[in-house]
């Protein structure tokens, strides 16, 4: 259902497109197509103006991180210290998030783009060296990337004194080995240094100051690093013309599940209503088999549910936040009415417990318990207890209220995101966001499937060696 | 801005609605553990880098922007900051974090030999929710695994702290024992067939805040609660380590380290750790022993000392006080010394040595003296010593810390290399019997002088190998200090209260009166009495033949000992049994020259007694009263000339005329030995410690494997190695961090014993051949 | 084997050679073992510690964190069925039933002639064509039972080898930096002013 046979999962559309404009060729992964279609005109434009105002022109074309946290580029860039240098740019394309695929696309795609991408980012934030991270499993993403730097490299767009310049920068290719938690930017870095991909706590170690090798270190995203090309050429101006102010430009989107026409749009950001893509005829054309819309998960895995109640939210950080989810890396995963929710939930909460990274013990221990007890209750061996204690066992990983929509039937307020959280990174909030957002949203189903509660089992923690 | 009015180094944070000023830069677990509040914790260790990763030590922390949970063990203190141990948010997170870690965690405490005194049980009680409602199956693995000699791993009781891990990788700097696997299957585990064979790994049992690693020395033996404690001194080497020794029922049971800021930072090794188990070897002496045609005989002290007493009286006598001479001294108190070193003076005795011709003259006290901590914050470090982590191995762990740090650099001068090469700034290949001409010229390199003209210089000075005189080591120093007159010396010398001895009296007054000239006079019959305090020269003097004829040609030998060594059972005349550490009171003094206590523990083997008893009654029975009548007494006397508890104890000494060596050509033969000591040998502490004694690594001779293929030889064979006098079958191994033409074999390893080849010339060389 | 063969050493040490600090090549080395051996032998584990200057220990801290790494024999084609959300949604256990069903072997198993290892696989970064899985990281989208028993007959009879390399070649094209071209690999700690095109008076007055 793809527009083009090469690009599965891509839908084209009639709309304002950025990173995508490509697509419609086969080949549009060749130094050849990408020089035919304007490539590297964006860092010639670049190069042509002191860094320093390329800076300040990404700055102010307001270009939003795509990874899942919407930190504004330009501002990211300034927080390295003053006068400390090297200083790296580490490209994240460890893409792993649930429902989450566009990174993968682009850079299968238009490997160019991102490449130039990271040289205008180089540039205009005196990175030195560049190295282009890439998940272990996208073996083609890894061909394709190879391949062009290659070329690049050979055609003087990359290495020593660039189109002549005097700017210099290596680009190195990195393959990662299949682990979620790595996408999390420190534990990127810690990867990157060969270690276990475990998160550092910010502070200190924010890699804007204490990155790679403890030097100041920009981590962007594929996709976000895939706009600048497009911003260097045509300006700020032009970028913030699309989309809306606090969001601009356009976003990669995947929607999957239980849609008529699952797949990869490039939307105006800010603008477009789940309502939109969902059941838009450019978009999902609606629920498959002419079932209803039961829930949704606006943001990849780890973001709270939404129900129809929150359709016509447009697909806008802020919003969404107030709203009780988040946006996260930009997957929509649709559920119909056939969809047993306790499964669903265990699913992902199974995802982000085979993922912790094991450092923080709320998530190494909390995430695995939270699916042990989640696997009792799908398999009809649960008690009431047991939804109490799924909640408990939560409150471990998240203190506090956590977020979660309104819901007109449940007679339901909202509570905006974020969580807090007893761990570094996500990543174990993520195992038990879907297990409250189940348990708040449809209880009854859960309810309807566990017995009664039994004589509490509780067993004393220590057993006492001795005279204390 | 606020600060003008503070001290610049505190910042003033509120605990619990409490003022509390904390180190600038300091993290908010350690202000609020000094201001007595305690926050439950894991992972944190004082002395190593804060990772975050157990989340007990969460509290609420408002920085001005509302109260957030944090880790106060990475949480730097700032100004104004508000934190609140106590909070409902604060016990809330506490109580989820311990239910969590108890999830997989077994209930088999009573079986656990940390059981008692274990932070997880303890903090349960105090931190936790006091029940559990994990009732699924926990985390399954086999228990326990060795993951060397000394320690086992129980990975089921693991709460993956990373403390051990830390240890190994940030202070120890051997990486053998890491996580694997990842997320609720995370296990600590050595690589497969590689143990976790540092000189360190008892210090992972000491921290481990479960019962995941165990010593294998200690598993079983006690409960805590059964324990006794006294803080003391470990004198297995001069570094004089702070430990505290357990005890239950009147026998050690175990060392643990004890932190002090200027010395071990709670750090010990694990020879120093686990030879406990030699004071209760079955190779103690119990009763004297009196030399018979039978051989030894017990007798009774009365009877030894008046025997020892008449043969004193016979020698002066008949040939004066230059014929009688006393080695050793550096293994006991400082107040063993004092006595020993006063019984001399009255008896008019000047041959005295502390050191058996294995160390450094004693003129390297004389040096402007350097503490461990002036060495750790020196903008460089010359060693021209040992191979600190096989002879002072928490001296290794201090300097390896500051060049981590990049504090500090360190220029090695060295014929071998040794375990703190990888972290020199410079290390300087040094030919043997070249040693000052090759400081020299190093020194006369503009960058290295730069270097040395870019802060504090201290020099760590020792005896790296005993093949070749100590001479050249203090040429080197001179060389040195010519260069850079305003740097101080640490003596890096190796017996565990040699400085205390030196300083005491147990000295010679000038290179006539030394080990060496005792020994050759001994050797051609000018010696009626040698008295051997805990000295082995038949094991440890560098030339072997010297010492057998030395103990031949003494007239009489008296050796008051403790074990039963080869010197004592071979050739003594009268034997006194001694006490040894934890079996008597008193002080000691470290290589800095600093002097701690050594705590009286467990009653003393047999009739043992301590030397400066024995020295006190020796006097009297010939008529001297030394002036003292108690232990406390001589403390006293050693308070007041210097040694004071606490005190850095550098009495003066001469250093001598500067030491010239002419550079020392290679001769005929093809192969200049180097002979030196590794951590495990043969020493009286280690070979009667049953869990030390196998890990000596066995006799070998290692060459630069282009020399190897020159002889045709590989890995395991078996070489002779010839000097004049005589020779020794060795296996040889490739090492090729030596120079061509240098060969290196460890001191103490059994089997053909280097020792033979040594004649106490200014260097030793050999030929080298294959055995066919 | 298991030790790496000449030409990959030389790819090592051009790897190596691309970082500030060796270690940083640990995963690209191990990927490389995984390509040269189809999994990571403890030989090789060894031999990477010696090129990077870390502890075998370490080697396999850091390996054994990744999935993609696999420490004992492996069949020629890993088949990895994804198993998370959307998949999940549209029928991925049919589909790992269905294999297992066919390969007579349970996921996480190798078949006896060492052609097979099966896996439940967790998102895969292809949501929007669910079902899906990878054979030796190669997609198949949207993939039904009998798709899965056609896809595992024509790797069977050798019809994917063009496509499909054995286990442990992810891309078949490698990154070459000319030695022309490279700016080189610096010492972080060696560094200690801006980069060329950044004028140092920008920088210290602050932007």
């Amino acid at each position: 259902m793809s527009d083009y046979a090469w690009a599965p999962g891509f839908v084209a559309g009639d709309r304002p497109r950025i990173v995508t404009s490509r697509f419609e060729h086969e080949d549009s992964y060749t130094l050849a197509r990408y020089e035919a279609t304007g490539g590297y005109a964006g860092l010639r434009a670049a190069l042509a103006r002191p860094a320093a105002d390329v800076h300040e022109e990404v700055r102010a074309s307001t270009l939003l991180g795509r990874g899942g946290a919407g930190f504004p580029a330009g501002v990211k860039w300034g927080l390295t210290p003053q006068g400390v240098f090297p200083r790296y740019l580490v490209v994240n394309g460890d893409e792993s998030e649930p429902g989450t695929y566009k990174d993968r696309l682009l850079m299968e795609r238009d490997p160019h783009q991102l490449i130039e991408g990271c040289l205008i980012a180089c540039y205009a934030a005196g990175l030195s060296r560049c190295f282009l991270y890439i998940r272990g499993e996208m073996a083609l993403a890894q061909e394709r990337v190879a391949t062009a730097l290659n070329e690049a490299y050979a055609a003087g767009y990359i290495g020593k004194n660039i189109l002549g310049s005097e700017f210099s920068v290596d680009i190195v290719l990195h393959w990662g080995a299949g682990a979620y938690v790595v996408g999390e930017e420190t534990a990127l870095i810690e990867s990157l240094e060969g270690n276990r991909g475990m998160p550092r706590l910010k502070p200190p170690y924010f890699p804007a100051a204490i990155g790679l090798y403890g030097k100041p270190t920009i981590v962007n995203n594929v996709e976000t690093l895939s706009n600048l090309p497009w911003i260097a050429h045509h300006g700020a101006a032009a970028y913030t013309s699309i989309g809306t102010e606090s969001s601009p430009g356009t976003r990669m989107v995947a929607v999957s599940g239980h849609v008529r026409r699952p797949g990869v749009y490039e939307i105006v950001n800010g603008t477009t209503t789940f309502r939109d893509l969902i059941y838009g005829d450019e978009f999902c054309q609606g629920i498959r088999d002419g079932n209803e819309l039961k829930a949704f998960v606006p943001g990849g895995g780890s973001a709270p549910w939404f129900l129809p109640d929150q359709l016509d939210l447009p697909f806008e950080g802020r919003l969404v936040g107030a709203a009780g989810s988040m946006l996260g890396s930009g997957a929509i995963m649709v559920m119909d009415s056939t969809t047993d929710i306790p499964s669903a939930a265990l699913t992902l909460t199974k995802f982000y417990a085979h993922e912790s990274c094991g450092k923080c013990v709320p998530c190494r221990e909390g995430g695995t318990w939270l699916m042990r007890i989640l696997e009792r209750v799908v398999e009809g061996q649960g008690t009431q207890d047991d939804l109490d204690l799924l909640l408990e066992v939560g409150g471990s990983i998240c203190p506090g209220s956590m977020p979660h929509a309104a819901s007109s039937e449940l007679g339901l307020e909202a509570t905006p995101f974020p969580y807090r959280m007893t761990t570094i990174c996500f990543v174990g909030p993520s195992a038990y966001v879907p297990v409250h957002s189940a348990l708040t949203l449809f209880r009854s189903e859960f309810e309807s499937r566990v017995a009664p509660s039994r004589s509490k089992t509780r067993i004393p923690v220590t057993a006492i060696g001795g005279e204390r | 801005m606020s600060e003008t009015t503070e001290n610049v180094d505190t910042v003033e944070i509120t605990v619990n609605g409490r003022a509390v000023m904390a180190r600038k830069g300091e993290m908010v677990i350690a202000a609020t553990d000094r201001a007595g509040e305690h926050i439950p914790r894991f992972c944190y260790h004082p002395r190593m880098s804060p990772v975050g990763m157990c989340r007990q030590c969460l509290v609420e922390i408002d920085t001005g922007r509302g109260p957030m949970l944090q880790p106060s063990c990475m949480v730097p203190v700032a100004p104004g900051m508000v934190v609140d141990t106590e909070s409902p948010t604060t016990k809330r997170a506490q109580e989820g974090i311990l239910e969590l870690l108890l999830a997989n965690h077994p209930l088999d405490c009573p079986v656990c030999d940390k059981g008692g005194e274990c932070p997880l049980q303890d903090q349960a009680f105090s931190h936790g929710p006091g029940e559990s409602r994990y009732v699924e199956e926990k985390r399954h693995y086999e228990k326990p695994i060795d993951i060397s000699a000394l320690v086992k791993l129980d990975r089921e009781r693991c709460i993956l702290c990373d403390r051990c891990t830390r240890f190994a990788d940030e202070v120890a700097g051997d990486a053998l024992i890491h996580f694997v696997e990842r997320g609720n299957a995370t296990q600590v585990m050595t690589y497969p067939d590689e143990p976790f064979s540092s000189h360190f790994s008892g210090n992972t049992v000491q921290i481990c805040p479960v019962g995941a690693l165990t010593a294998t020395p200690y598993r079983f033996k006690a409960r805590p609660w059964d324990l006794e404690q006294a803080d003391s001194t470990c004198t297995t080497c001069s570094v004089g380590c702070r430990t505290s020794v357990h005890s239950s029922r009147d026998r050690v049971l175990r060392f643990q380290g004890v932190d002090d800021d200027n010395v071990n930072w709670g750090w010990l090794c694990d020879r120093g750790r686990f030879n406990f188990e030699s004071i209760h070897a079955e190779s103690r002496l119990a009763d004297p022993l009196i030399r018979t045609a039978e051989g030894l005989v017990a007798t009774d002290w009365s009877s030894a000392m008046s025997i020892t007493a008449d043969l004193v009286r016979s020698a002066l006598e008949r040939s004066g006080p230059s014929s009688i001479a006393i080695l050793g001294g550096a293994r006991g108190t400082n107040e063993d010394a004092w006595a020993w070193a006063a019984l001399a003076d009255a008896l008019g005795v000047t041959r005295r040595d502390a050191q058996l011709d294995d160390g450094l003259p004693v003129g390297v006290l004389g040096f402007e003296r350097a503490t461990i901590e002036d060495a750790a914050r020196a903008a460089t470090v010359v060693l021209l010593g040992p191979d600190l982590k096989e002879e002072l191995p928490i001296l290794h762990l201090r300097l390896r810390h500051a060049a981590v740090e990049g504090r500090t650099r360190i220029l090695e001068f060295s014929p071998t290399g040794s375990g703190l090469t990888k972290h020199a700034w410079r290390s300087v290949r040094t030919p043997v019997g070249a040693a000052a001409a090759t400081v020299a010229a190093t020194l006369a390199d503009a960058e290295v002088a730069a270097q040395l003209g870019s802060g504090p210089v201290v020099i760590v000075a020792g005896r790296h190998d005993l093949a070749s005189s100590g001479d050249q080591v203090m040429a080197a120093v001179q060389a040195v200090l010519r260069a850079v007159p305003t740097a101080t010396v640490l003596p890096a010398l190796r017996r565990g209260n040699v400085v205390g001895a030196l300083n005491a009296g147990c000295r010679p007054d000038g290179a006539g009166n030394d080990a060496r000239s005792i020994l050759v006079d001994a050797a051609e019959g000018r010696i009626e009495v040698l008295f051997l305090l805990g000295a082995d020269p038949l094991a440890d003097v560098p030339d072997a033949d010297l010492a057998r004829r030395a103990l031949q040609g003494a007239r009489r030998v008296v050796s008051l000992d403790g074990h039963g060594c080869a010197s004592t059972m071979v050739a003594a005349d009268v034997v006194l049994p001694a006490a040894v550490m934890a079996e008597k009171s008193g002080t000691t003094t470290n290589l800095e020259g600093r002097v701690s206590t050594v705590s009286h523990k467990v009653t003393v083997h047999g009739t043992a007694r301590p030397d400066w008893m024995v020295a006190v009654e020796l006097a009297l029975a010939l008529g001297h009263d030394l002036g003292v009548g108690s232990l406390e007494d001589i403390t006293g006397r050693l308070a007041s000339g210097g040694a004071a508890l606490g005190a850095i104890w550098a009495p003066s000494i001469a250093v001598g005329e500067p030491v010239t060596v002419e550079s020392v050509a290679p001769s005929g033969y093809d192969y200049r030995l180097v002979v030196s000591r590794v951590l495990y040998d043969g020493a009286v502490s280690t070979s009667n410690s049953a869990s030390l004694a196998p890990l000596t690594a066995g006799p070998g001779v290692s060459m630069h494997p282009l020399d190897m293929e020159r002889l045709g030889v590989v890995d395991g064979d078996v070489v002779t190695v010839t000097a004049g006098r005589g020779g020794v079958e060795l296996p040889v191994c490739a090492d090729d961090r030596l120079d061509r033409g240098v060969v290196w074999v460890p001191f103490g390893q059994g089997g053909g014993d280097p020792r033979e080849l040594i004649s106490g010339g200014a260097v030793t060389d050999v030929s080298i051949a294959r055995v066919s | 084997m298991a030790r790496f063969n000449e030409t990959n050493l030389a790819t090592a040490h051009e790897i190596i050679a691309r970082y500030p600090r060796p270690k940083s090549a640990l995963i690209p080395l191990l990927h490389l073992a995984q390509e040269q051996d189809g999994y990571v032998t403890d030989e090789a584990m060894r031999q990477i510690a010696d090129l990077v200057g870390v502890t075998p220990a370490e080697v396999i801290g850091t390996g054994s964190f990744y999935e993609m790494f696999r420490f004992e024999p492996t069949g020629r084609y890993l088949i990895n069925i994804c198993g998370t959300m959307s998949c999940a949604l549209l029928g991925a256990s049919d589909l790992l039933h269905a294999a297992e069903r066919t390969l007579g072997i349970h996921a996480g198993g190798t078949t006896a002639d060492g052609m097979f290892t099966l896996h439940q696989a967790e998102c895969q970064a292809a949501c929007t064509e669910a079902p899906c899985l990878q054979v030796n990281y190669r997609y198949r989208f949207r993939m039904t039972p009998d798709g899965v028993e056609q896809l595992i007959d024509d790797l069977r009879a050798g019809r994917l080898d063009d496509e499909i390399p054995p286990h442990g070649t992810l891309a078949r094209v490698r990154q070459h930096i000319p030695a022309d071209r490279g700016v080189g690999a610096v010492d972080p700690d060696a560094v200690d002013g801006p980069p060329a095109w950044i004028p140092v008076t920008v920088e210290g007055a602050g932007s």
